[in-house]
């Protein structure tokens, strides 16, 4: 029983640091990368995985300690795992929208230069069509 | 043990907050910021996690699943104001 018990300690406090570690490296790729684009991928991933490792440890917690078994921490992890890329792709989206629409002009922008207006089906410029794929693919 | 792992848990983040709060002071873009306070959104539900752990109650996870679901609609609407001038079309 107090090898059980001890395992699991060692288990939890494993997976506690390991995710405070990839919160901490997140955070700081958000500090030292030298673009948005790059520094989109700290938080987006590696926060996001430490978030992950720290609700395991806590469901594996209250299950050793407590005996209770909750599924909240995993419907907040799943729920965590699918608004990231949704959350990054719109600051993405921001971000370019912001870059080509500069009021200076020529800038050089990751996208390429800025579609003549009227043309762009690009979804900042213009308000999808009800009914159709709002894709920047077919630009 | 588990304390001690807390502990390093708490000081991790403690800090990773100190970084973004950085990057929101700085960032030169507005995205910049946008992203800072989604990760600083994280780090607090990573930080609520572990006060979760430390004091054994499970009443904490309602307060992180609530905080999820807000700042992902913050920063959806921080976003959607940006790129459209309107938050709900």
């Amino acid at each position: 029983m107090i090898a059980e018990t001890s395992l699991a300690d060692v288990v939890i406090s494993a997976l506690i640091v390991l995710g405070a570690a990839f919160a901490l490296i997140g955070s700081w790729a958000l500090v030292r990368l030298p673009t948005l684009m790059e520094r989109l991928h700290g938080p987006t991933k590696a926060t996001t995985l430490g978030l992950g490792g720290m609700l395991v440890a806590s469901v594996l917690f209250f299950q050793a300690n407590q005996g209770i078994w909750s599924a909240h921490e995993l419907l907040i992890s799943l729920f965590l795992f699918i608004t990231a890329p949704i959350s990054a792709n719109m600051i993405a989206k921001v971000y370019l929208h912001r870059r080509r629409t500069d009021p200076s002009g020529n800038v050089e922008t990751p996208a390429g230069p800025p579609p003549p207006p009227g043309t762009g089906d690009w979804t900042t410029y213009r308000r999808p069509q009800p009914g159709s794929p709002s894709s920047t693919a077919e630009n | 043990m588990i304390s001690y792992a807390v502990a390093i848990g708490f000081a991790c983040l403690a800090f990773a907050l100190a970084l973004n709060l950085r990057r929101l002071l700085k960032g030169p873009t507005i995205s910049d910021r946008i992203v800072a306070l989604d990760t600083m959104v994280i780090n607090t539900i990573a930080i609520i996690v572990l006060i979760g752990i430390e004091t054994a109650d499970d009443t904490y996870f309602d307060v992180a699943m609530l905080l999820a679901m807000v700042g992902f609609v913050g920063t959806v609407a921080y976003c959607k104001f940006i790129l459209r001038g309107d938050i709900v079309e």
